[in-house]
C-alpha cells in the first residue's frame, strides 16, 4: 500500500457584506419586516474588522487556536492590531474580488456587474491570467436596462445596485437567479482556495489527478436537482487540465469522507494525487442575524469560507493519513451521543491499540461560539469536547475532576464561519501540518458529524473520522 | 426554536388539546433549554414565530430531570443519556427548564 | 413522574438527546409520543 498524506492545505475567506441579504434567513424575513435591512445593514462589519476579527485569523493561520483561547471574549471587541489578510496557508478577500472570481467562473454569461467593480476586481486579482479577461463590467444605464428586461437577482456593492444574476430558465426553480448566485459564489470562493493550494504546495495544477468536492450546493437542473458536480468545473479554472472528479454528498461531514476517500485513492495507486475541495456556502450567510440584533453584537455571518486539501503520497512532509484509523457510524449504531463517539473515536483507537489520551488534539465541528451563543445554540465545540471528556471517564482514561483539563488540552475554541460543511474538524488541518512540522504534534483525530435528517429523508446522523500523523520526517 | 417546529407544537395543542400533553427536551447546555422551555410554556421569546405570544403553559421537562428519568428504562437510559449526564452543566439545565415550567417566567 | 398514558412532544437536539433517543425513552416508559424532532443548530 502506498502511505497517502496530506500535503498541503489551503483556506480563503471572502468578504461579502452585501451578500448576507440573500442567505437563506434573511431573504425569508427582510421582505417581511420593514427596516430590517437598514437594521442588520448597520450591523455589519467594515472590511478592516472581518480581517483582524480574531477567529478570522485563525482561519487563515495568523493566530493559533492556543492564542484564541487565551483572548478574551468578546472577540469583536479584541481584534489583531496589525492584522493581514493573508496567512501562511490562508487569505480573506474582499467582496469586489469576489465578484472578480465570480465573473471569471461564469462560463454562461449570467453574471453582470458594473465597470466600476470589475475595476476595483482586476486590481486586487493579480492571478489567474488566462481568465482576466471575462472580469469586464458594464455601465449603470446598461445595468439598470437589463435588470428592468429580465428575471433575476439584483446584486449590491457598498450598498448600491452593482451587478445582476439573470434566471438561466424561467420555468425551472433549479436554474434561478437565486440558486445560480449560491452556485456561483461556492465555485469562485473554491477556486480561490484549489488555486492558492498549488501556491508553496508540492504540486501544480496539471499533476492533480481527480478532484473531489465537498460543498453542499444543488447543482443541476429541473431533471437532476443537486445531482451535478463541481469538482471539474473548479478544476477548469485553476488549470488542472489532467485531471477528473466528482463531488460528495454527506451535509456537514463531507470534507471527512471525501479526505478518506482521496486517501484511499492514493493508497490503492488509482490516483497519486488527488484535491479535496469545498466553496462557500451563500444560503448560511446572516442564519443567526436576528439573534446577533437583539444581542447588539455584530452580525458575524459575513463571509463566505472555502478550502482545499492535497492529499498524495507520503513524501516525508505531509501529515499521514492513517486510514487503519478511521471512524466510521454505521447505520445499525443508534444515534445517540455515546453510540455516535463511541463508532467515531473509541472503536478505531482500540482497533490500533490507542487510547484517547494518545491523541494530542480532537478537531471536531469548529464552528465559532460567538457566532452561535447569541442565539442560545451553544457552544457546539465546547459541547462536544465535554461529551469527548465524559466518554474518557467512563472508559477510566481520565478522573471526572480532570474533564475541564481534557477539553483544554485535547481540543480547542471553535474559529470556523459557520458555513456547513467547512467546520467539519478540517479548519484544523493547516495548524495541525504546522505544527507536526515544528515538532511540537504527533498526531490529531479529526471529527466531523452530519445532520442527514435535515433532508427528512431519514432520522439518521452521520460521523466519520480519521487520524493524521506528524510526518516521517519532520523539518 | 424552528419556526416549523412552533408551528407543529402549536398545531398539536389546538387540534388535540394539551390536557395529558407535555413537552421533553434533549438541549445540550442551559441557554438552549432555556429557550426551549420558554417558548413552550411563555411563547417565544424571540418573537419570530407561531408561538410568539402564545403562552401555552406546556409542563416541560429535561430528560435530565429525575423526575421523568425514574419512569424511563434504566438500560436504555443509560445507553442515551449516561454520557451526557457526566458532560453537561445538569444543575444549569434543570435550573431553567424548572424555572419557566414553575411559571417563574411570567413576572 | 408517571409518563403513562401521556402524550409527549419530544425536541431533541443533535449535539444533546436527539429526537429519535427521546422518543424510545418515552415510550419505555408507556407514553405516546405525538411529535419528535431533532434540532441542528449549525
Amino acid at each position: 500500500m502506498i502511505q497517502p498524506a496530506i500535503l498541503h492545505t489551503a483556506y480563503a475567506l471572502a468578504h461579502a457584506p452585501d451578500f448576507v441579504r440573500y442567505g437563506s434567513k434573511p431573504t425569508r424575513e427582510l421582505p417581511a419586516n420593514p427596516g430590517l435591512l437598514e437594521e442588520m445593514t448597520a450591523a455589519l462589519r467594515p472590511w478592516d474588522e472581518v480581517v483582524a476579527y480574531p477567529p478570522n485569523q485563525v482561519f487563515i493561520g495568523n493566530l493559533s487556536p492556543d492564542e484564541l483561547a487565551a483572548t478574551p471574549r468578546p472577540w469583536y471587541e479584541h481584534l489583531v492590531p496589525d492584522a493581514s489578510p493573508i496567512g501562511p496557508w490562508g487569505r480573506i478577500v474582499t467582496q469586489a474580488a469576489l465578484y472578480g472570481l465570480m465573473k471569471l467562473c461564469d462560463d454562461f454569461d449570467l453574471l453582470t456587474i458594473t465597470e466600476a467593480v470589475a475595476a476595483e476586481a482586476r486590481e486586487e486579482l493579480t492571478r489567474f491570467e488566462h481568465r482576466r479577461d471575462r472580469i469586464t463590467g458594464v455601465p449603470p444605464e446598461d445595468l439598470a436596462a437589463l435588470i428592468g428586461k429580465h428575471d433575476g437577482l439584483t446584486l449590491y456593492h457598498r450598498g448600491e445596485v452593482a451587478g445582476f444574476l439573470r434566471t438561466a430558465h424561467e420555468q425551472d426553480p433549479s436554474l434561478d437567479a437565486h440558486v445560480l448566485f449560491e452556485n456561483l459564489a461556492c465555485k469562485a470562493t473554491a477556486v480561490l482556495a484549489v488555486n492558492d493550494a498549488f501556491d508553496g504546495g508540492p504540486i501544480g495544477p496539471e499533476d492533480v489527478d481527480y478532484l473531489l468536492n465537498t460543498g453542499e450546493e444543488a447543482v443541476g437542473d429541473r431533471y437532476q436537482r443537486g445531482g451535478g458536480s463541481l469538482s471539474k468545473a473548479v478544476g477548469e479554472v485553476v488549470g488542472c487540465l489532467n485531471a477528473t472528479g466528482s463531488d460528495i454528498k454527506a451535509f456537514c461531514s463531507a470534507p471527512v469522507h471525501a479526505i478518506i476517500s482521496a486517501s484511499a485513492m492514493v493508497a490503492s495507486g488509482l490516483h497519486k494525487y488527488v484535491v479535496v475541495l469545498g466553496g462557500g456556502s451563500q444560503a448560511k450567510m446572516g442564519m443567526k442575524f436576528r439573534a446577533h440584533l437583539r444581542n447588539g453584537v455584530p452580525v458575524m455571518e459575513d463571509c463566505l469560507a472555502s478550502m482545499a486539501f492535497v492529499v498524495g503520497p507520503d513524501d516525508g512532509t505531509g501529515m499521514r493519513v492513517r486510514l487503519d484509523v478511521t471512524g466510521k457510524h454505521p447505520i445499525g449504531a443508534g444515534s445517540s451521543a455515546q453510540h455516535v463517539y463511541q463508532a467515531l473515536v473509541v472503536e478505531p483507537l482500540e482497533r490500533a491499540g490507542m487510547t484517547m489520551t494518545d491523541v494530542d488534539r480532537y478537531a471536531v465541528e469548529m464552528h465559532n461560539p460567538e457566532i452561535t451563543e447569541p442565539g442560545d445554540s451553544g457552544d457546539v465545540p465546547k459541547t462536544n469536547y465535554r461529551t469527548l471528556a465524559a466518554m474518557a471517564v467512563l472508559r477510566g482514561e481520565i478522573e471526572r475532576d480532570q474533564m475541564d483539563e481534557f477539553s483544554a488540552t485535547h481540543g480547542m475554541p471553535g474559529f470556523s464561519p459557520t458555513q456547513g460543511h467547512i467546520p467539519a474538524g478540517v479548519p484544523f488541518l493547516g495548524h495541525a501540518l504546522a505544527a507536526m512540522r515544528r515538532g511540537e504534534m504527533d498526531n490529531a483525530m479529526i471529527v466531523a458529524k452530519g445532520s442527514l435528517f435535515l433532508g427528512r429523508m431519514t432520522q439518521l446522523v452521520d460521523g466519520v473520522s480519521f487520524l493524521v500523523e506528524a510526518p516521517s520526517e519532520p523539518s | 426554536m424552528d419556526l416549523d417546529d412552533q408551528a407543529n407544537v402549536s398545531r398539536l395543542a389546538e387540534e388535540s388539546g394539551t390536557d395529558d400533553m407535555l413537552v421533553v427536551l434533549g438541549q445540550p447546555d442551559p441557554n438552549s433549554a432555556g429557550l426551549f422551555a420558554e417558548t413552550v410554556t411563555r411563547g417565544d421569546p424571540t418573537w419570530a414565530g407561531p408561538l410568539a405570544g402564545v403562552p401555552l403553559g406546556l409542563p416541560v421537562y429535561h430528560i435530565l430531570e429525575e423526575e421523568i428519568k425514574e419512569s424511563m428504562d434504566p438500560d436504555l437510559y443509560q445507553e442515551h443519556v449516561g454520557l451526557m449526564e457526566l458532560s453537561a452543566d445538569v444543575d444549569e439545565i434543570v435550573k431553567w427548564v424548572k424555572f419557566y415550567r414553575e411559571g417563574g417566567g411570567e413576572a | 413522574m408517571d409518563l403513562k398514558g401521556k402524550r409527549i412532544v419530544a425536541i431533541g437536539e443533535r449535539e444533546g438527546i436527539n429526537g429519535p433517543s427521546l422518543k424510545l425513552l418515552a415510550e419505555s416508559a408507556g407514553a405516546t409520543v405525538v411529535f419528535s424532532v431533532t434540532q441542528c443548530f449549525v
